[in-house]
């Protein structure tokens, strides 16, 4: 038995351990930890209700419009407030660009350098011993599209920034909508930026996927995990509220069922905290850090549905949506994410056309007393979910529930992997590379653990 | 070679039509050609954060982020870079450490976590053994050249700091002996650490403030730069964000907040958020988020050459005080009780209900816009009347008597 580390695992958001036991060039075992804790929600306790958005947001600095957007729902719900269609519109196009720059810089900045050899400079260099097998021209020429989309990431937050006043970390959304006034000029800044970051995508983010996938075959058939998907959809409707991405389960790559939010659990027998229950449904967990637990290897807790771990992110919303089935595996992940990109970027010039310039763009309200209201939305790496509760305007309960820790999750108290750990399972590894085919399947949920590591608090 | 005149007039200019990386990448690639300059070695730490200051860099690297790290910096280490992933990444830090002990920059992004003597953050493993974020900052502190503390977290705790701050986070200078350039935001503009470094570069250390914010950035108040300022001084207030007007009383910091937004803005001049009808948060003060909330709330007293006013008893009233020099058109408006009225009123967001059809759309909007024409009519007959008139010197006392806080709140 050969225990391996990986610690950091690079080009990924914040510090993620992995270990690995290697039998026989395989992996038949693995343990993933995640290494910050900032307590974030503990410290929305007794702040203001109308400062959620703005505060949760600083959860997470790469998919900070979701979080803002997850928690401007459960303050609407709160409030009694409903989006004005405008302010909706508004909203998911400010989301829509957010998820085009992260999935844009997710493969060109995160993933690509482990299949093609980077410039010789550091930080490409030292380079890990992997076997890069692209050809020199073609290695060459997506270099030149990584620096293309950099550009093109950089036009996407700037779109955001249009109707978001800045990116990342958007400040004007708000209960019933967007601070900013959809005028004319302003939508077609948006809509011309769209544009050529549409026709980019279009021309060569999937391509290139595809490309690498042709090259490296076999990671159509690594890192499968367990084909258990899940999504609470996202883009609502102004007018019907229904989702251009539908909510949905599914169980072992079977059919779409209905989901349920209330048999989410979290259990936290491998994380280090203390509480004797164990296991509770989010609108009850309890958070106390301790770090000297023992067999306790990681920040993140074990979220589960009905005794499930479950997948979710752009595959998943692939097969809820039918949008992509192939299978389940390292490319498959990155090309349904290329492939979204995409479907978002046709979306977004919908949510364009809706829109009547000048319309108002939120309603001035005044919170009630007290309330309740729980956000759900999917953000660009899966299920995001924001509980809030308050009263005499102080927030007496927030809690956050975030995509990676249902990816990254630990094991349970019955010892079942996480998706990933289980992933993991059955990947060949070269002797002497440095584990660099554990790194792809990792790097290809997209993890980040800003904001996975401090969930669930009260 | 630009001279360190040429260069501060460049990052403090306000009519930069592209971002400030892109005035400063062929002078840099240039300098770099000659041999006048040497690219330094960097190692970008990333601890209690949220990456939000590495993707707003990211935004700023026009044409891409490869030329820019060929241009300027030679950066060894950073784990969101990094082609080389666990024991390598961590060989290539730790050669860094040692080969260029004296010459490399430490840049750090995210609070140092120090509870449980800062086990809640790990982020390397170097010889079977965890090493804290703690540990290696202090250290490699001793042995950089500069230290940079980017973004509010590595500023001065930051969002991760917030009460009650389990984590025990902290801004890097509170927990090493160096000095410490202080570059905060939440995020940061890209502007900021591209100008930043580029001084660091050809100049040296660039002169600081007492938070040891580089002055050229941080020399100003949002407030002093606002294209707003005058709706500030002219008692238009915003009731609810979004609206036009100053939105100082919807929860603006602007006053209190030293940064070059303003005239800078964001992701190339698209936006900022007091452009966008969003008041300034104050992302970029020591203290922030908790001096700051609730966001929506507005300055309790504003410092004015006066002395502390309060906003609560007569909110513009103060701003104008503050503008003393100003006077003719503060005291009009505060005979008129024009200034008062508009902030006593507007304090709380009145409930209204969304207009059903366009009909009732254009009427809402007809009133508004006769109301708007009644206040406008009115304010120049009062300015052209009332200023005229001299205030007898203890009627003004008065005034300013009352605009001042309470016995608390005197300084």
């Amino acid at each position: 038995m050969a225990v391996q580390t990986i610690f950091p695992v690079t080009r990924i958001h914040e510090p993620l351990r992995v270990d690995v036991e290697v039998q026989n060039g395989k992996i038949v075992d693995a343990w993933l930890g995640a290494h910050l804790f900032r307590g974030m929600e503990n410290m929305l306790q007794g702040r203001d209700p109308r400062d959620a958005a703005l505060f949760t947001q600083r959860i997470c600095g790469i998919c900070s419009s979701a979080h803002a957007i997850a928690a401007s729902m459960a303050q609407q719900q709160a409030f009694g407030v409903v989006p004005t269609p405008a302010g909706q519109l508004l909203t998911n196009l400010i989301f829509a660009a957010d998820i085009i720059q992260n999935n844009l810089r997710h493969f060109y900045v995160l993933v690509l350098y482990d299949y093609v050899k980077g410039p010789d400079m550091p930080p490409y260099t030292p380079r890990p011993q992997a076997d890069f097998r692209l050809p020199p021209k073609v290695n060459d020429e997506l270099l030149r599209h990584a620096q293309e989309a950099a550009l093109k990431a950089v036009r996407a937050h700037e779109a955001m920034a249009v109707f978001g006043a800045k990116a990342p970390l958007q400040q004007s959304i708000i209960p019933t909508g967007i601070t900013e006034r959809a005028s004319v000029e302003r939508l077609m800044a948006y809509s011309a930026i769209l544009q050529e970051v549409t026709d980019w995508v279009e021309k060569y983010f999937i391509n290139d996927v595809m490309t690498i996938g042709e090259y490296y075959q076999d990671y159509y058939h690594i890192g499968a995990g367990y084909g258990n998907f899940f999504s609470v959809g996202m883009f609502p409707s102004p007018v019907t509220g229904e989702r251009a991405f539908k909510p949905g389960l599914v169980v072992n790559k079977g059919q779409v069922e209905p989901l349920d939010v209330n048999y989410f659990v979290e259990e936290i027998r491998y994380s280090w905290y203390k509480d004797d229950a164990g296991r509770r449904p989010p609108a009850q967990g309890v958070t106390n850090p301790d770090a000297d637990k023992p067999e306790a290897y990681s920040w993140v807790k074990a979220p589960r549905y009905r005794e499930m771990p479950l997948e979710c992110g752009p595959l998943a919303r692939g097969f809820i949506n039918g949008d992509y089935r192939r299978g389940v595996s390292v490319m498959d992940r990155l090309v349904a994410r290329a492939q979204e990109t995409l479907k978002i970027c046709k979306l977004a010039q919908g949510f364009l056309n809706e829109i009547v310039p000048n319309s108002p763009s939120y309603q001035p309200y005044t919170p009630p007393d007290a309330g309740s209201g729980v956000g759900l939305t999917d953000a660009m790496r899966g299920v995001l979910g924001h509980w809030m509760e308050y009263k005499r305007n102080k927030v007496t309960h927030y809690q956050v529930l975030t995509p990676t820790t249902w990816n990254f999750s630990p094991r349970d108290s019955r010892g079942i992997r996480g998706p990933v750990e289980q992933a993991l399972i059955g990947t060949p590894v070269a002797e002497g590379a440095g584990l660099v085919e554990a790194g792809r399947v990792v790097r290809s949920f997209d993890p980040c653990f800003t904001c996975a590591v401090h969930m669930l608090e009260k | 070679m630009l001279t360190r005149r040429e260069f501060l007039k460049l990052c403090m200019s306000a009519v930069l039509t592209t971002s400030l990386t892109d005035q400063l990448a062929p002078i840099m690639r240039q300098a770099f050609a000659e041999s006048k300059l040497t690219k330094p070695p960097v190692i970008w730490l990333e601890l209690g954060s949220c990456t939000g200051n590495s993707i707003s860099l990211d935004n700023a690297v026009n044409p891409n982020l490869n030329q820019v790290l060929a241009d300027m910096l030679d950066m060894r280490y950073n784990w969101l870079l990094n082609a080389a992933q666990g024991q390598q990444a961590v060989q290539a830090l730790v050669d860094t450490v040692e080969k260029e002990a004296g010459n490399f920059w430490l840049v750090v992004e995210g609070s140092v976590m120090t509870a449980d003597n800062g086990r809640y953050n790990n982020i390397f493993m170097r010889d079977n053994q965890m090493v804290t974020g703690l540990a290696a900052v202090r250290e490699f502190a001793p042995k950089a050249k500069y230290i940079v503390a980017v973004g509010t977290c590595a500023c001065f705790g930051g969002p991760s700091a917030a009460y009650p701050n389990q984590g025990g986070a902290k801004g890097v200078w509170e927990v090493i002996k160096q000095p410490v350039i202080n570059v905060p935001g939440c995020p940061i503009n890209p502007d900021w650490v591209t100008g930043t470094f580029s001084h660091l570069i050809m100049y040296g250390i660039p002169e600081l403030d007492g938070y040891n914010r580089p002055k050229m950035f941080f020399g100003q108040t949002i407030h002093d730069l606002c294209q707003r300022r005058q709706q500030f001084e002219d008692g238009i207030f915003a009731s609810f964000p979004g609206e036009s007007g100053c939105l100082f009383k919807v929860g603006c910091k602007g006053p209190v907040t030293h940064a070059d937004c303003p005239k800078r803005q964001w992701n190339h001049y698209v936006n900022w958020p007091v452009k966008a009808g969003a008041p300034c948060i104050g992302c970029a003060n020591p203290g922030f988020p908790d001096s700051s909330m609730p966001f929506y709330n507005h300055l309790p007293d504003l410092q004015t050459p006066l002395g502390a006013l309060n906003v609560k008893k007569f909110g513009l009233a103060a701003a104008g005080l503050g503008a003393a020099a100003v006077g003719a058109h503060l005291v009009t408006g505060v005979v008129a009780k024009r200034v008062g009225k508009n902030w006593l009123d507007g304090t709380v967001p009145k409930e209204s209900e969304p207009p059903e059809n366009l009909e009732q759309l254009k009427q809402e909007l007809d009133d508004l816009i006769r109301q708007q024409n009644a206040l406008i009519s009115e304010s120049k007959t009062l300015a052209r009347v009332k200023a005229k008139r001299k205030l007898p010197k203890t009627f003004r006392q008065k005034v300013v008597d009352f605009f001042r806080p309470g016995q608390k709140h005197r300084r």
